[in-house]
């Protein structure tokens, strides 16, 4: 029994931190169908700056704060010098241009920070809760309500305001939002400045747990692309579900049966599920209905 | 580094031109892998052979000859490097060639370099760049065999008999993984978990459970290298285990114990070098003098901690100073002939004697037993 409890919670451990990443992927999806690959270096970003910051000498809440604003800035800058310049290429034209800027800022980050795997101090120290002969660290809770406070945030964002409905049209169709007075164009900077701060936000809660170092993002955006494909690309619920399904299955798998197949594992019930649900668990009912 | 680079070559130049054009120059080839995903290792050789170059030129140089470093960044890629080497010795004409971060791309330098019969030290790990023995392949760092060895024989002092293995799946992890796995009959003692976890993974508290509940393990073994190793290491603590947790190699510094938190590591054990240990070594232990000066140039210059990986560089490039010393002449055929009769040599990773047989020179004395003790390495007896 304590043994599929600390199963699970290690999968909760790594599914929230996939959860939070497949998060970030949702918003520039949902405001221009755009697959953004730098993700995963927003996520690199946040943990990158705030241990640069930490190490300068800032309070920790500061420095993640200083994270999460630059990445956030930087998401617009990539908007508008990358994306804005190439408004009505195809969308695969776009995602090219979301791996180029995914290289680009790996190649910056190693030149700017340096090469080295970093880390720093947990937020409620590194003892360990042990519930029902388990133990859980307790940043690994961090993450966890991380995960589910973003998505409740996004959830309410693209059901409940305005702006989120904006977002929604505008990828929709953006001749059409146009036409009924919406600023597609502030739509894409809001979305990327969200979507960066969400990864670099997801950046400063993990790295406590994963560390962090130049090269980490290819790694999580891959995983959380998975997530997000699983549960259904461009929604919120799909994004959380699909997250925490393959951290699940990959710790269940290493644990009942070898830690060899736990990636085949995780990779096999996404492909059963896309070739059953080609939309994903959650589809995209959202935007569909117009 | 490139910048570096381009200002210490006019510089040469320069000096060159100043002592006249009697003394031909001794042209040394590098290619590591500075950038990409071996960069943690690259990055210090680099650094570590461009400091080397500098001081010896500023002492003047081997037998009065000035050394000339054409320093490529391969990017840990296996293409790159061939095609480097084959730039080093067809159109810079260098004498010998020092890198090959990775075993990769060692593999691909050591097949230029033999065709060409330019020798080449290697700076990898693996076992099959030595063995069998290629007459101009010569390399630095002790193999994963070793390092498995060492372990088991510190298991079998300690009356360890059954143990549980977690490996990183990456290049270096599965190695040693399969080396450790080959090795380990003939010190009696018996695998009886084997797990394995992604270089990327943020917890293998699953796979340590499966540890720790298979019946009579005695100690684990965690053969990987990058943040891997660390995550497994506090992983351990959270769930409480109390057996010994051996290390490889490949985590052999202080960014270990920084990165898996001081009181998580308390206690770790690991196959290492001089180099970590360099102010415990005893007065009169060979490696002392070699170990402390290397240390102290390269952390004041690039204000950042020593390592194992950079070592191997230092003592690729030292190996290299002694052979064509001892030669007298930068010829690539007496350069290999004298690095095969090394003898005795210490540099930070072991001292070195190479033969006809044995193009490593090391034994496992080279590696040092270290524990982690209230926050720092310490050496056991």
């Amino acid at each position: 029994m304590s043994e599929l409890l600390q199963f699970l919670f290690s999968g909760l451990t790594v599914g929230a931190v996939y959860a939070l990443v497949a998060l970030g992927f949702t918003i520039i999806y949902n405001a221009s169908d755009v697959v953004n690959f730098a993700q995963g270096e927003f996520v690199m970003l946040g943990g990158m700056i705030t241990w640069f910051a930490h190490a300068a000498g800032l309070p920790l809440p500061l420095a993640a704060l200083i994270a999460i604003v630059a990445t956030a800035a930087l998401g617009v800058a990539i908007n508008k010098l990358a994306i804005e310049p190439a408004r009505g290429a195809p969308v695969v034209s776009l995602i090219i241009i979301t791996i180029g800027a995914s290289v680009f800022l790996q190649g910056a980050a190693q030149l700017v920070f340096d090469k080295q795997i970093h880390s720093f101090p947990a937020f409620s120290g590194d003892t360990p809760l042990r519930i029902g002969g388990a133990t859980i660290q307790p940043q690994s809770l961090w993450v966890i309500g991380g995960a589910l406070l973003v998505f409740v945030g996004l959830w309410l964002f693209f059901t409940r305001t305005l702006l989120g409905r904006a977002v929604l049209a505008t990828s929709n169709n953006r001749l059409a939002a146009q036409l009924v007075g919406i600023n597609t164009n502030f739509v894409m900077t809001l979305s990327f400045a969200l979507s960066a701060g969400i990864g670099a936000l997801a950046g400063v809660l993990a790295t406590p747990i994963t560390l962090t170092a130049y090269n980490v993002g290819i790694g999580f955006a891959l995983k959380g692309f998975a997530g997000a494909m699983l549960g259904g690309m461009g929604n919120p619920k799909g994004a959380l579900a699909g997250g925490f399904l393959i951290g699940l299955i990959e710790a269940l798998t290493a644990g009942y049966l070898s830690s060899t197949y736990k990636e085949a594992a995780a990779f096999v019930v996404i492909l059963l599920v896309l070739f059953f649900m080609p939309q994903g668990l959650f589809g995209r009912k959202s935007t569909e209905r117009v | 580094m490139k910048k570096i680079l381009t200002t210490t070559v006019p510089a040469a130049l320069i000096a060159l031109g100043l002592a006249g054009a009697a003394s031909a120059e001794i042209k040394i080839g590098a290619s590591v892998s500075a950038t990409g995903p071996a960069a943690f290792l690259g990055d210090p050789e680099a650094k570590t052979l461009e400091m080397l170059v500098e001081e010896l030129n500023a002492k003047g140089g081997i037998n009065g000859e000035q050394v000339e470093l054409v320093l490529y960044d391969d990017g840990g890629d296996a293409n790159k490097a061939r095609t480097f080497a084959t730039r080093l010795i067809e159109d810079d004409e260098v004498q010998a060639i020092i890198g090959g971060t990775t075993t990769g791309t060692s593999m691909s330098i050591l097949a230029v370099a033999e065709d060409a019969e330019i020798p080449f030290i290697s700076l990898a790990g693996a076992i099959d760049i030595i063995q069998p023995v290629k007459p101009f392949t010569f390399k630095t760092p002790h193999t994963d065999r070793m390092a498995c060895q060492k372990i088991f024989e510190d298991m079998q002092k300690n009356g360890i008999q059954k143990i549980g293995m977690i490996s990183g799946t990456d290049g270096f992890g599965a190695s040693m993984q399969a080396q450790c796995k080959d090795v380990v009959g003939e010190y009696g003692i018996e695998i009886a978990a084997d797990e394995t976890y992604d270089p990327r993974d943020a917890d293998m508290t699953a796979q340590l459970t499966k540890i720790r509940n298979t019946e009579g393990v005695q100690a684990v073994l965690n053969p990987g290298f990058g943040q891997g190793p660390s995550i497994v290491t506090r992983n351990y603590r959270q769930l409480g285990i109390e057996l010994p947790l051996y290390q490889s190699h490949g985590v052999a510094s202080d960014g270990f114990i920084e990165l898996a938190g001081q009181q998580a590591a308390e206690g770790v054990r690991l196959p290492g070098t001089a180099l970590l240990v360099a102010d415990l070594l005893a007065e009169d232990d060979p490696q002392k003098p070699v170990v402390t000066a290397y240390k102290t140039a390269f952390e004041a210059k690039f204000k950042e901690p020593v390592g194992t990986f950079g070592g191997y560089a230092h003592d690729g490039f030292a190996l290299l100073v002694d052979a064509v010393t001892r030669a007298g002449s930068a010829e690539p055929a007496a350069i290999r002939d004298a690095l095969e009769q090394t003898s005795g040599l210490a540099g930070t990773t072991g001292i070195y004697t190479m033969s006809a047989e044995d193009h490593l020179g090391l034994d496992l004395s080279a590696f040092r037993m270290l524990e982690v003790k209230d926050g720092s390495w310490s050496i056991v007896e």
